[in-house]
């Protein structure tokens, strides 16, 4: 086991060697192939081997343990300096504090510092379990479409931008070593260096282009992320000093021994916080939506199954000393509220990738609010939550970029009739929307065990905002989902054109629409086999979260949704009804899209969406979201910092 | 409840819900017609108007809409089968809200323009109402002890809930003149729109599609009604008998609403309805809440 985990990480950091320095595309792309295919084998081939010898958490130190701590000191110090030259270059010298700082410190107390008692450094459970199958799969089919997109992004439509797909590539692969490090590192020391990684990963990614703009949101992201990151830089600290441990499972431990201690729950609260910001909560959501500026690929991976997934997995691990208490009342807030705001700011979006930004947080913020409430039911939820967001957000970033590269275009106006034009990628796209919010996701089963969860919150104010966040945000959730969809179907005012998308880009995007049906399907048994272990694991009881008689109406809820659409589309098939136009008021020009004008002329007539700007927009929404969010986070943190001294 | 039951309640919604709020209907407009000083038609005319829009020729602007309206009625039934034979509410309410979807696709797939506004009027109206469904199986949750989702319990509680929930009422009552169709006249297939609207969502169906969209509201309007009757329900065998007089009452209240405010817009209806939602259910809500934590 050991060897696989070690493998697991190291792998895919000397992979993105070969694309980084082969330049001829057809051998890069199968050197791509080969290692996403390589990582995907051996990372469920590591998952099924541990559930195999009995899905037990394993502790255990790396082999070569020593070296492997030198080299992450180095990295440490290495990406310290890259990032002070960046920002030296690109005149964001503040920024260049924050990694200093964040750096240094822990770095002075690990060479200098008091001597900690040695424990192992990585672990092996039913979340790493997870995880590890979730970047395995999902990360590297966004890798596999990567290739043949990144081939259209510059051969077609950026011929303008110089070509740096050997670099795009190497840093995926960079990103997938990062994650696996991450989701196995008990050790806070290696999880912050893995965390590191992928903020600085993420920065260079976002700031492929090398436009003015993609500079200066892959700054954002790389600030929010740095400040995130002097989060673990405090905890490591907080444990030199005072606990004689910085493994995450002490701290936990910790909090469960003496859980009215105000001083156990400063690492928490600061762990907190740096998964705050990484999951892209308020106010730190303006990081992932910069990120949009980066070819789709890149949003892909880091909507789905990577970055924004490292801080939901942080949360995960810390639920179990969040409940009912200072920080799981700041987490769950902040999640609530961002599960309302970005829904509603998502009403205002008609460009397909903002309105799939907005969703993704406000998405991560209804998982983020269920561990912060710490419970059974709502860590069930989360990790619903995540496995299906993973799949069917990485499917949707896939599509709006196929759609992107095809018609020219990614605004939801201009995808009307997309069923009629170009049906496959409609169908997909018509797949993960019913998956985001009409089968399990936000609107089904985590909803319902959130909010019952909720109910059950001590705190009576937390409970009762939590519920009204729940309540309206579902409501507004729905609104822009349901806009979207409508605009799918349908009739077009377009021609049918070629379809631009690659082979392999279908490949990965069915390969998503199956996964997704199957794990509609085999939900159930997911929750038995998986989700009921990882519970017991972490919580220490099994009970059934949902009973038996409300599985099976669920199961009834879900396939009725694919279900009956389809059975009443075969039964209408054949049957008989005349075809009529429209009513225009009489003024149809012959068919549905134009009509005779009052110049006599026929005019194309445009239908458009409700976007609600001047109630739900970005200007009169965002800035007072950022404020009230800040303000929420600043006045817990004082009183745990407060507290602990 | 045993399960024959339980698919004896079912059947019985199935068959009847139709055929009650039909009734109701017609009396509706019949009474309606007298506050205006009219004769107004037979009680029976909404079956008249259902039977004559089967009997039509089969038109569509879309073939996507057959299957989609189809679909419709099917979620509304299968939630209110869920709902009458007593299983959890919430996922009534979920059933409901997925049902939504259908219709709004149904009416979008044509692309006409009045259809299209109708339906993001409809997307507006059932944004204003949602929360409030949502919160009412919250507040049964909160007010039933043991805690419970499950209308079969829900229905057999201690003392009728509505002593605990009147916030909650009071707001679900409000949502009702939307759901109802009855009071911003602007609002999508609302009685009056015909100027500016045509019949909103509706516009493009004709015939038998009409009348299977005429169907499922009839069949969601039983579920709607059968919630405000849940209100008063007990462990009282009599309890239905109060249940049945709330349900006529407020069914009276939204004619009388119906025909006073006719001048209500949209906008202001979105606003009204959240309003009322957080300040009556939101507040009723807290205090729940904190009669709980004190109880602890």
């Amino acid at each position: 086991m050991e060897a696989l985990v070690t493998a697991l990480i190291c792998l895919p950091f000397l992979w993105a060697i070969f694309p980084a320095v082969i330049h001829n595309s057809k051998c890069r792309a199968f050197f791509v192939y080969l290692g996403c295919g390589i990582i995907m084998v051996l990372s469920v081939y590591t998952a099924v081997q541990w559930y195999l010898s009995g899905g037990q958490p394993l502790n255990f130190s790396l082999p070569y343990q020593e070296t492997f701590d030198h080299v992450y000191l180095a990295g440490d110090i290495f990406l310290m300096c890259l990032i002070i030259y960046l920002s030296f270059k690109y005149k964001k010298y503040i920024i260049s504090v924050l990694a200093v700082v964040g750096t240094l410190v822990p770095a002075f107390l690990e060479v200098w510092g008091p001597e900690i008692k040695e424990v192992p450094t990585m672990r092996f459970d039913w979340l790493t379990f997870v995880m590890v199958i979730i970047i395995g799969v999902v990360g590297t089919l966004i890798g596999i479409y990567a290739v043949g997109y990144m081939h259209g992004y510059h051969i077609h439509h950026h011929k303008e931008l110089k070509d740096r797909r050997s670099f795009f590539l190497a840093m995926v692969f960079v990103f997938y070593g990062a994650m696996f490090g991450l989701v196995s590192s008990a050790s806070l020391t290696s999880m912050y260096f893995f965390w590191e990684i992928t903020s600085v990963t993420s920065f260079l990614l976002i700031g492929y282009t090398r436009t003015q703009e993609a500079i200066d949101n892959s700054f954002r992201a790389l600030w929010m992320n740095l400040l995130g990151g002097c989060g673990i830089a405090t905890a490591i600290t907080v444990g030199y000093l005072w606990f004689d441990t910085v493994n995450l499972f002490e701290f936990l431990r910790l909090v469960k021994i003496s859980p009215d201690s105000v001083k156990c729950l400063l690492p928490i609260i600061v762990l907190a916080f740096a998964a705050l910001t990484k999951s892209a909560q308020f106010p730190f959501s303006g990081w992932l939506l910069g990120a949009m500026v980066a070819p789709t690929p890149s949003s892909a991976l880091l909507h789905s199954a990577t970055m924004v997934k490292a801080g939901v997995y942080l949360l995960i691990r810390l639920s179990p000393a969040m409940a009912d208490n200072y920080v799981g009342n700041m987490v769950a807030l902040i999640g609530g509220f961002t599960f309302l705001v970005s829904s509603c700011l998502a009403i205002s979006a008609s460009d397909g990738k903002k309105v799939l930004a907005y969703s993704t947080i406000s998405n991560l913020g209804l998982i983020v609010a269920c561990t912060g409430c710490g419970y059974e039911e709502t860590l069930w939820a989360a990790l619903f939550l995540v496995i299906f967001h993973a799949v069917s957000k990485s499917m949707l970033f896939q599509c709006v970029g196929a759609i992107e590269n095809t018609t020219g275009s990614r605004d939801i106006e201009d995808m009307q009739g997309l069923m009629t034009i170009f049906p496959k990628l409609a169908f997909i796209l018509l797949v993960g929307i019913a998956g985001m919010f009409l089968a399990p996701f936000g609107m089904l089963i985590s909803k319902w065990a959130a909010l019952k969860a909720f109910i059950d919150t001590h705190s009576a104010y937390v409970s009762t905002l939590m519920i009204v966040f729940i309540c309206f945000g579902s409501a507004t959730t729905m609104f822009y989902w349901t806009k979207w969809m409508s605009k799918i179907i349908g009739v077009s005012p377009r021609e049918q054109s070629r379809d631009l998308t690659k082979k392999n880009e279908y490949i990965s995007m069915f390969f998503h629409a199956i996964m997704m049906v199957a794990l509609i399907l085999g939900f159930p048994w997911l929750s038995k086999t998986i989700l009921k272990p990882l519970s017991k694991e972490m919580f220490g009881a099994v009970e059934q979260v949902i009973s038996y008689e409300n599985i099976i109406i669920m199961i009834v809820l879900l396939v009725g949704v694919f279900v009956v659409p389809i059975v009443n589309f075969i039964g209408t098939k054949n049957k008989k009804a005349r075809t009529v136009l429209t009513y225009m008021g009489g003024a149809n020009a012959g068919d549905n899209m134009s009509f005779i004008s009052a110049t006599g002329e026929p005019k194309e007539m445009h239908i458009a969406n409700f976007y609600m700007q001047d109630v739900m927009g970005e200007k009169s929404l965002f800035k007072p979201a950022i404020v009230v969010s800040s303000f929420i986070i600043i006045v817990y943190l004082i009183i745990v910092i407060g507290g602990a001294f | 409840m045993t399960v024959q039951t339980k698919v004896i309640l079912a059947v019985c919604y199935i068959i009847l819900a139709p055929v009650v709020i039909g009734l109701l209907d017609g009396f509706d407009r019949k009474i309606s017609a007298r506050m205006q000083g009219r004769k107004g038609p037979s009680v029976l005319q909404p079956f008249y108007d259902l039977k004559k829009l089967f009997e039509k020729e089969a038109l569509c602007a879309n073939r996507a809409q057959l299957f989609l309206i189809r679909s419709y009625l099917m979620f509304i039934m299968l939630s209110g089968v869920l709902f009458f034979a007593g299983y959890d509410l919430l996922l009534v309410v979920f059933a409901l809200s997925t049902s939504a979807v259908f219709l709004i696709l149904a009416a979008t797939s044509t692309h006409s323009p009045f259809s299209s506004q109708g339906t993001h009027r409809e997307l507006a109206q059932i944004m204003a109402c949602e929360p409030m469904e949502l919160l009412v199986a919250v507040g049964f949750y909160l007010a039933t002890v043991p805690r419970t989702f499950n209308v079969e319990f829900i229905s057999k509680s201690f003392s009728p809930n509505i002593i605990y929930l009147p916030g909650f009422f009071i707001g679900f009552v409000f949502i009702l003149t939307i759901k109802f169709r009855k009071s911003p006249f602007d609002i999508s297939t609302s009685h009056h729109a015909h100027q500016e609207v045509v019949k909103g969502v509706t516009a493009e169906m004709v015939g038998r599609e009409y009348a299977l969209v005429t169907l499922a509201e009839w069949y969601e309007s039983a579920v709607l009604y059968g919630i405000v009757g849940l209100f008063f329900m007990s462990r009282n065998p009599f309890s239905i008998v109060y249940a049945i007089i709330a349900i006529l009452v407020v069914w009276f209240l939204e004619i009388v609403i119906d025909n006073t405010s006719a001048r209500v817009k949209w906008q202001l209806m979105l606003k009204l309805a959240w309003g009322v939602t957080i300040i009556a259910a939101g507040m009723n809500l807290f205090l729940l809440e904190i009669i709980r934590s004190n109880i602890r």
